[in-house]
């Protein structure tokens, strides 16, 4: 069977077989990536997460650290919970919020002035997370005989039904609500370790903290064990699986109760550091929002998983209504300029978009200006740093009414011709496109914060997976061959 | 008192609807041996390996196999017990790697628990090594094909017959006793189709392994058989060696029609 050099190499296709070599000399954004994948095996990885992160507390004052270190720690690990299930065993779970919202009410039954029940965490967190585990268990007896959009639409009624029963249901147990109604469960106590109680922020972050990182490490090593293969396989093709000795139901429901642990544990964590729980916690935002960190990373990556949660908390919170208006326009400008950076090439084109840009908005000014004041007296809102710049640059007019509209409308019809054309054209439309849409900000968005916020976010999160469909982190997958 | 075969369909009958797809069906299979199903398009082939293996339950009749009825154990147990088959119609991992490909399929005689991998647990790393060893070993049996830089890449990279070769090795990595090639020279070309019947013998000297082959390709079917069967619409037309089925009228007929027919 020796292969001799005189004989002609069958079965080996040239093409295929360059298929990596191929992808290595791919650069740019798209190989970002991999390049983390092949230069830093996950232990350096991790390491390189845990110290920064370690040093947080350092770095932050209480709220901050709050917002952004103990929330993106919970997103990690919701995420880290419904990548077993979604990433490893493909299995289309909507109902996951609930078995977090399960663990949060457990656990608050279990530590608070509600049932005056005031159990120690090294009791009640194992407790809640078994219960948990075997609530998905039950969540997962679907997925015997349904897959993907089906199996979503099951999932998604255990979903609602949780907030549903949690809101309205909330039947009497021992002369009260058990589970408070819309008031929810107030007072919960924080978790301790074997009676030492985390009070302060710092304490609770490093607590949460050291939780992700065991969870990281397990998790790693289960995906590279004999299970995580076969949830793997069983993702790529149930029928393979089975014939190949994989219990497909097993797994499926192990799928199921492992990714539910996670869900319970995170439950108790979210419940202790929030003090109190109610079922607007628990609704299909923060559904939406943890699918959103899994696929953002990339299914599948525990790295992935990590990256995605920190992306989508941090911009997040920096764009929360109790930041200054400024986060958001740092970002809309930036984002534009992240854009053209990327999108333009070559190098010469981009600075022609640039000097253009720069040199319209002066002559526009000028001109719109000199015609009558009233169209530059607008007054920039909330300008910060930019304040100055932009209100000697963008045309913001004062009393025009239809004018906002009217630039919006043409925004729109610009973008939509800059999809038409190309070459120097593309260029030349590119240049007032860009300041139009600068204008646009200033004149309509700045004026509606909170749908400004939707919209930037909505719009990151687009761009982010236009750029790498198969998320930060993810291997790009392949369906039909 | 003839030997026990390895395998055997006792008077195996599966219906869908009106459509009678094993008719009474009796074969065996004695250890060490290579045998060939043929049979023109839709004669139940394939259906027969969906009985064996559990895809399909019989409507009536036994499968046995090493002594005891499979008939009803789920798919996984089947193989557990030693059955193992490729799929004609290529059904990989296509995103998992060629390795990983191969190592899924240890799950049935490997033991360790999920607790046991995620504290890495002695019995958990002794698995890990021997299964990678393992996959090394059955992906080694095609010679260069799937060597080197191949173990790491996925196997939606890999050429046709690369693919046709990976599901020989992913059902090899079960620790069968009986393996069930479902067609596996379609889409090769003639020296890979030369290659892969020098590889079927191969499967039983080296490997040990007896073997039960679907196949249309007449060369193959010629170099490799110890036994021929023949079946069509569901029926056992005949058995024997190669040139006793090739000879044989019903066979004839079901392949090219009844002579001076309109």
């Amino acid at each position: 069977m020796e292969a001799g050099e005189d004989r002609p190499r069958v079965g080996v296709d040239d093409w295929v077989a360059s298929v990596e070599t191929r992808k290595e000399r791919r650069g740019g954004f798209a190989a970002i990536g991999r390049r983390v994948d092949a230069l830093l095996p996950p232990w350096a990885r991790l390491a390189i997460f845990a110290a920064f992160a370690a040093r947080l507390p350092l770095w932050m004052d209480r709220g901050d650290l709050f917002a952004y270190g103990i929330f993106t720690l919970i997103y990690i690990l919701l995420g880290l919970g419904l990548n077993v299930v979604v990433g490893y065993a493909g299995l289309l779970d909507l109902g996951y919020v609930a078995l977090f919202g399960f663990g949060a009410y457990f656990y608050a039954l279990l530590s608070s002035e509600q049932y005056g029940i005031h159990w120690p965490s090294w009791i009640s967190i194992p407790l809640v997370v078994t219960s948990t585990a075997l609530l998905g268990l039950v969540l997962g007896i679907p997925s015997r005989r349904l897959l993907g959009d089906y199996l979503a639409i099951v999932t998604l009624f255990f979903g609602q039904a949780f907030v549903v029963f949690v809101n309205a249901a909330n039947p009497t147990v021992a002369g009260m609500g058990l589970t408070g109604g819309p008031n929810g469960i107030a007072d919960i106590d924080p978790n301790d370790i074997f009676g030492y109680e985390l009070v302060s922020r710092t304490q609770q972050y490093l607590f949460i903290l050291g939780v992700v990182l065991l969870i990281l490490i397990g998790l790693h090593f289960l995906s590279e064990s004999r299970t995580g293969r076969a949830w793997r396989a069983l993702r790529e093709d149930p029928l393979a699986a089975e014939a190949m000795s994989m219990p497909v139901n097993r797994l499926k429901l192990m799928a199921f109760a492992f990714g539910a642990a996670i869900a319970g544990l995170a439950g108790c964590i979210f419940a202790a550091v929030l003090t109190a729980v109610t079922s607007g916690n628990f609704g299909l935002p923060i559904l939406i929002t943890i699918y959103a960190v899994v696929i953002l990373g990339g299914i599948g990556s525990l790295t992935g998983v990590v990256l995605g949660a920190i992306v989508i908390n941090v911009s997040f919170q920096f764009l929360a209504p109790e930041n200054p208006q400024d986060n958001a326009r740092y970002l809309f400008y930036g984002m534009i300029v992240l854009l053209l950076v990327l999108g333009v090439r070559p190098w010469w084109r981009l600075g022609v978009v640039f000097a253009g840009v720069v040199a319209l908005g002066l002559v526009g000014h000028a001109v719109a200006g000199a015609i009558d004041s009233s169209w530059t007296s607008g007054a920039v809102v909330e300008g910060g740093r930019l304040a100055g710049v932009i209100s000697d640059w963008v045309i913001i007019p004062s009393g025009h009414e239809r004018f906002a509209n009217a630039a919006y409308i043409a925004l729109i019809v610009l973008v939509l011709t800059l999809t038409r054309v190309h070459g120097w054209w593309r260029t030349v439309v590119m240049i007032p496109t860009v300041y139009l849409s600068f204008i646009v900000w200033e004149t309509s968005f700045v004026e509606n914060p909170a749908v400004a916020r939707w919209i930037l976010f909505g719009a990151l999160l687009v761009f982010l997976m236009t750029v790498r469909p198969q998320g930060l982190l993810g291997t790009p997958r392949v369906e039909i061959v | 008192m003839k030997k026990q075969p390895l395998f055997e369909l006792r008077d195996v009958t599966k219906t869908f609807g009106g459509l009678t797809v094993a008719d009474h069906l009796n074969l065996h299979v004695d250890e060490g041996e290579i045998v060939s199903l043929i049979g023109p398009n839709g004669a139940g082939k394939t259906t027969v390996f969906n009985l064996v293996t559990g895809i399909y339950r019989p409507d009536s009749g036994e499968i046995w196999f090493e002594g005891q009825n499979i008939v009803g154990l789920p798919p996984h147990k089947i193989t557990q017990l030693g059955i193992a088959r490729t799929f004609q119609t290529l059904r990989l991992f296509l995103n998992m790697s060629v390795k990983e490909n191969v190592m899924a399929a240890a799950y049935g005689h490997t033991r360790s628990t999920v607790v046991e991998a995620i504290f890495r647990l002695p019995r958990a790393r002794r698995e890990e090594r021997e299964i990678a060893q393992l996959a090394e070993e059955k992906l080694a049996f095609f010679g260069d094909r799937l060597v080197g830089y191949r173990h790491d890449q996925q196997a939606y990279n890999l050429s046709y017959a690369n693919r046709r070769r990976l599901e020989i090795a992913r059902a090899m990595a079960t620790n069968p006793k009986l393996l069930l090639l479902d067609e596996p020279a379609a889409g090769m070309n003639p020296a890979e189709t030369a290659e892969l019947t020098e590889l079927i013998g191969r499967l039983r000297t080296e490997g040990g392994y007896t073997v039960l082959v679907i196949e249309h390709d007449m060369h193959v079917v010629e170099g490799i058989s110890d036994r021929v069967i023949a079946l069509d619409h569901g029926v056992k037309l005949c058995e024997g060696s190669f040139g006793e089925v090739c000879e044989n009228p019903l066979v004839i007929e079901a392949y090219l029609g009844l002579q001076g027919a309109a």
